[in-house]
């Protein structure tokens, strides 16, 4: 954020003729509404960012953490050794002494994890935003105040609250099974070690993902569909009816109505959503942490629960550091591919 | 096709989504039954042998428990029980962070939303990417740096991170991002015009941010306030790292550390888990009306 300037088109929205003297006063107005914020940010958010991107490139332990850089009296006793990319190296070279450590699997994983995610997130969501919307429902009102409780409910809350429903013993998961068995005759196991198996469902490309990963990817498809068809729900609320009419009247299908009038004006207002849900979902530290907690054998860990526990159990500041200045490329990368593929697509809209 | 066709297949239709709609909605409310059991439960077992909606001997001894008893967990000196957070302690300690939170994240927010919004300057663009980029950087390893410097800042002879206010301010940063992005998204679809005649009878820029956009701005508002507040009220890990003084602790940071123990009494969690979760469903049930096009609206026309 440079110095502030209004350029031409400012003073053809505000009307009027414009001088000199009133863009300069625009400017200033301008930098003044974002000074808070803006300030806000600087220190909470950028100061320490600046700070961690130093500490990637030292050997920061816990015996450096005296080390105040606004005190130069700390500089000669507390400050770590600059040791150059080593931390880097260390993370993406899975040079790290930690249980089952390895940067492709980890990369790997979160990114099947953000991808599995998304796709049901939107596809769910969409469906039942669909099925809400749809003329003459009965229920509407209270099925839409019960959809909503999953988002609402504390993350962290439900996240445990998960946990312990794959309990292999006391669970509700396995206890539903075993009732489904009494009334159906069926012989399902009931004794499944949800997060701690350490089988693969699926083999082939798919097979270092253990069962806990579906377990987890069940729990957060509860979590995170909601949000997905509050937003689909507003979008499907902005199309006209007269372009359903007017399809209709054209003789279209029930399926073409929805890939030619429904999908391409619901998706500039799923877009920037489905972005959102990219990065909390690759993010996604509650749930993987409190339900696998990185079981089987550190199968289940994304890149950021990794970072956490370099940090609250490792103390490696300057490797949790290198890490996640590493996370962040990799999310800038996935930003900017879904943001090329969405502009690749757009020629795809009707309007 | 006659009428009569019509209705039935429109009847087939209802039924086709009732049975859609109450799987999801059995699927939605499974994990909450089970956690409302468990919170009734009198045992205060580990955890529960069998699937029952309502156990034997079901009772509300649990929420009493959270509700009236201290926390021996959470105290000033651990001999003294009298010293011990109890709820209220506790709620009024969550209230103070999470309503800061959302107030330093619409009120900042805003304006600076409303800069994207209606001024063209220089950096302009490179302002909106900073806030989204912001968002993508993991903050685990921030923990350190942030610590340092939120301790230099003293009010009243008290480092501004060990306060509640500090926390607040450390948590609007987090929620700022979204806060900017959503209402500057909502702002956009308020006609220009409006400001426009505004001015021309004679407002500031000023007043027609107050009375114009912000008054016309109500549902994007009230999304802000509701997910900062969800920040506040629920997070855990930056609190435990700052705040010093037990007098300070909030609900999640009480719940937190009785998943901590040994053995989690494990009724109470549940039951203080409900409680915890009882003012984020009203204020969403509250809100439920503005959530919809509050989320979208900028999105969609903008």
């Amino acid at each position: 954020m440079a110095v502030a300037k209004l350029t031409k088109d400012k003073a053809k929205e505000t009307g009027g003729r414009n001088s000199f003297m009133r863009r300069l006063r625009g400017s200033v107005t301008a930098w003044i509404y974002i000074l808070p914020a803006g300030l806000i940010m600087l220190l909470i958010s950028f100061a320490p960012q600046v700070f961690q991107i130093w500490m990637s490139f030292t050997d920061f332990r816990i015996a450096n953490l005296r080390f105040n850089f606004l005190d130069p009296s700390t500089y000669e006793k507390y400050a770590p050794e600059f040791i150059g990319l080593e931390n880097y190296i260390k993370v993406l070279l899975s040079q790290l002494a930690l249980e089952n450590y390895d940067f492709g699997r980890l990369f790997a994983f979160n990114v099947t994890w953000t991808v599995a995610n998304i796709i049901f997130h939107v596809g769910l969501g969409v469906a039942i935003a669909l099925a809400l919307n749809s003329k003459n429902l009965i229920g509407r009102r209270l099925y839409r105040a019960i959809f909503i409780i999953p988002w609402a409910l504390p993350g962290y809350i439900t996240a445990l609250t998960w946990h312990n429903m794959y309990d292999d013993r006391f669970g509700a998961v396995n206890q539903l099974i075993a009732i489904f068995n009494e009334n159906f005759g069926t012989t399902l196991a009931t004794d499944t070690r949800w997060i701690e198996a350490s089988g693969s469902p699926l083999g082939g490309i798919f097979s270092f993902l253990p069962l806990a990963f579906y377990a987890v990817l069940v729990a957060n498809i509860w979590l995170g569909w909601p949000f997905m068809t509050v937003v689909a729900t507003g979008a499907l609320q902005s199309i006209p009816t007269e372009l359903y009419e007017a399809a209709e009247i054209d003789g279209a299908s029930g399926w073409q109505k929805f890939t030619r009038v429904t999908v391409p004006l619901i998706r500039p207002g799923m877009v920037p959503a489905i972005m959102l849900g990219t990065i909390w979902t690759f993010n996604q530290f509650n749930v993987i942490y409190f339900i696998t907690e990185g079981k089987p054998f550190g199968r289940t860990e994304i890149l950021i629960t990794q970072a956490f526990k370099l940090v609250f159990e490792q103390r490696l500041y300057g490797v949790a550091a290198a890490f996640s200045i590493v996370v962040f490329f990799i999310l800038l990368g996935l930003t900017l591919l879904q943001n090329y593929a969405t502009r690749a697509t757009e020629a795809y809209d009707v309007v | 096709m006659s009428s009569k066709g019509k209705t039935f297949r429109n009847i087939l239709r209802q039924i086709g989504l009732q049975i859609f709609l109450l799987s999801v909605t059995a699927l939605v409310l499974f994990p909450i039954m089970w956690i409302l059991a468990l919170a009734l439960d009198p045992r205060n077992i580990d955890k529960p042998l069998t699937l029952t909606l309502i156990p034997p001997g079901a009772s509300f001894e649990a929420f009493r428990k959270v509700l009236l008893e201290p926390f021996e967990l959470l105290c000033r000196n651990p001999a003294d029980p009298s010293t011990c957070m109890t709820f209220i302690d506790l709620l009024k300690n969550s209230l103070i962070t999470a309503l800061g939170t959302s107030l330093f994240s619409v009120a900042f927010g805003a304006t600076a939303a409303y800069a994207f919004s209606r001024f063209r300057f220089i950096g302009r663009q490179a302002g909106m990417l900073g806030f989204i980029i912001l968002l993508m950087l993991p903050s685990t390893g921030l923990l350190a740096p942030l610590y340092v410097l939120l301790s230099q800042i003293k009010i009243a002879g008290e480092p501004l991170r060990a306060t509640l206010g500090g926390l607040a301010i450390a948590y609007a940063a987090s929620a700022l991002p979204f806060s900017v992005w959503n209402l500057k998204g909502y702002f956009d679809t308020v006609p220009k015009a409006l400001e426009e005649a505004a001015l021309i009878d004679g407002a500031s820029v000023t007043g027609t941010f107050f009375r114009i956009i912000l008054p016309l701005s109500t549902p994007a508002i009230a999304v802000t306030i509701l997910f900062s507040f969800m920040t506040g009220w629920t997070e855990f890990i930056l609190a435990w790292a700052f705040l010093e003084n037990p007098e300070r602790f909030t609900l999640a940071m009480a719940l937190r550390a009785m998943q901590g123990q040994y053995a989690t009494p494990w009724s109470e969690f549940a039951a203080m888990s409900v409680l915890m979760s009882l003012p984020i469903l009203i204020l969403f049930y509250a809100m439920q009306r503005y959530i919809v096009s509050g989320l979208t609206v900028g999105a969609v026309k903008g």
